[in-house]
């Protein structure tokens, strides 16, 4: 690309990009402009906001990092592999991006919950989901999954199979080609798709309200306290929501900047 | 090249934007009114049956139920939401709307609501009073104590002495349910209204220490409507003897 003249874009694609851009960016502003910042310190570091915030990050990172467990497996057989029905397959699996959260915390309490399909049978190993911090693991990887899954899959398309064909050829096993050549290559699809987990855990409200309760220190994660707030003390929800913001830009700040350095 | 481009296209951008709410300002007044009523979202099946009849008694108005939490309501009314009724499911969100003046006339209590165990209807933790709900072994889940019901709760809870633990503390009555009702939970405190609108999916139990909570409803006009008269006899409707069987009907007490 070095070099050579960029095609320019029609002006008017502009337009429509500017109008886009104003949308998502005007009530980041409006949320700052609304800010209370005489108080800003005190509400955000009172003993309820740091517990939700420290959870929120806990239970995050405990939910990415299943998301890439199983989500790797996951893409990897829908990329690489061609079995009847795998389109089927492929949309159940995105199916929880657009499912409403809502409804994805009912199947999951319909599933999980202590008289649920295989909730009983859990009861009986002597642990239940609910109202545990494991359940706001659960609904996070629930709806945050998807996101990985397509990232990577989509990285791993593009990739292509010529280098692993080649290392196949040299006498890699299979499992020496998956670690040393397929995922390397694909790793920037696995970042992003991890960083995009993370921010969707961090921001699950409506699965996890459903499915695992609201208890401070619990399961009461950063977003549910905002709402929890707002019904009270909206200055300390306004001053929470730029919290999580500031957060998620940060995340996907750190993920870009890895990415370019990868 | 962008910034000759943006003061070119930033009139039409504006005008583009603004289209839409210039149009709606219009309005579509074709001989039809609408009344704008902001009810708290306890009232959804009284208010529904007195919509009816109001529209029935009065030719050619819609009433148009919002429903939701009172404090939503509350504020979605100081940002200019056009309401003309508010009926609040406590005091505290009314004297919201009366600390911003927005209100349209002196607010006036119509109804009172209080608390009830509510256990899925086998009762598997053989829940019986008050008392039971502080037990050990009862997964008890509660209304947080920033949303009225949790108040009332509390309130409950320290008039008979007692300190309980629940296992979590939802945001509205809704959610206390759904947790009974999906067998999640052992107990809850939810209104009297909320176990009959429930029907056979939860059980209700009475318990004497209710009434150390009773919770009140005031309704009012709001200031600034544009039907202050339809709105005015919505609320006489409300308070009348007509709406007030309607309300006990569903559990509610007299104010």
């Amino acid at each position: 690309m070095s070099g050579a003249r960029a095609v320019g874009l029609p002006r008017w694609v502009l337009v429509p990009a500017l109008v886009g851009a104003l949308f998502v960016l005007l009530p980041l502003v409006a949320i700052v402009a609304q800010v209370d910042w005489s108080n800003f310190w005190g509400l955000i570091t009172s003993e309820s906001s740091r517990t939700a915030l420290l959870l929120s990050l806990r239970t995050s990172t405990a939910s990415t990092v299943v998301c890439v467990l199983i989500g790797v497996p996951m893409a990897l057989v829908l990329a690489r592999t061609s079995f009847p029905g795998q389109g089927v397959v492929r949309s159940l699996v995105l199916l929880p991006l657009v499912l409403p959260p809502v409804v994805g915390g009912l199947a999951l309490l319909y599933t999980f919950g202590k008289r649920g399909l295989i909730g009983q049978s859990i009861e009986v190993v002597g642990t239940t989901v609910a109202f545990s911090t494991l359940a706001v693991v659960m609904a996070q990887v629930f709806v945050a999954l998807p996101f990985l899954v397509v990232s990577l899959e989509g990285a791993l398309r593009t990739a292509g199979e010529r280098y692993e064909v080649v290392a196949a050829s040299l006498g890699a096993r299979p499992t020496t080609v998956l670690l040393r050549v397929t995922l390397p290559l694909a790793l920037p699809g696995l970042v992003s798709g991890a960083v995009l987990a993370f921010a969707r855990s961090l921001g699950e409200f409506g699965a996890t309200v459903t499915f695992a309760g609201s208890r401070e220190g619990v399961t009461r994660t950063l977003p549910l306290e905002i709402y929890l707030q707002r019904e009270t003390d909206p200055d300390a929800a306004i001053a929470l929501a730029l919290v999580l913001v500031v957060v998620a830009v940060l995340v996907i700040g750190l993920a870009r900047t890895g990415r370019t350095a990868l | 090249m962008v910034t000759m481009l943006s003061r070119r296209l930033l009139p039409a951008l504006v005008l583009a934007l603004l289209a839409p709410v210039l149009v709606a300002c219009g309005g579509d007044d074709d001989g039809d009114t609408t009344l704008t009523v902001y009810a708290a979202a306890s009232l959804k099946k009284t208010f529904e049956q007195l919509k009816a009849d109001f529209e029935e008694t009065h030719d050619g108005v819609t009433v148009e139920l919002v429903l939701g939490g009172s404090s939503d309501l509350v504020s979605q009314i100081q940002g200019g939401a056009g309401a003309d009724v508010f009926a609040s499911a406590d005091t505290a969100n009314m004297d919201k709307l009366v600390g911003s003046d927005d209100q349209g006339q002196d607010p006036q209590d119509f109804a009172t609501n209080t608390l009830e165990i509510a256990t899925p209807p086998d009762n598997p933790a053989g829940v019986a009073t008050l008392q039971d709900l502080a037990g050990p072994d009862v997964d008890l889940v509660l209304c947080a104590p920033e949303v009225p019901c949790g108040a009332a709760a509390q309130k409950v809870a320290d008039a008979a002495g007692l300190t309980f633990d629940p296992v979590s503390e939802e945001q509205s009555v809704t959610d206390v349910l759904g947790k009974i009702t999906s067998g999640q939970a052992d107990a809850g405190l939810v209104y009297v209204t909320d176990v009959l609108a429930a029907g056979d999916t939860v059980k209700g139990i009475e318990f004497p220490e209710s009434s150390s909570a009773v919770n009140t409803y005031p309704i009012t006009t709001v200031k600034g409507s544009d039907h202050a008269d339809l709105a005015g006899e919505f609320v006489d409707l409300v308070l009348s003897d007509k709406g007030q069987k309607v309300l006990a009907d569903a559990g509610f007490g007299a104010p």
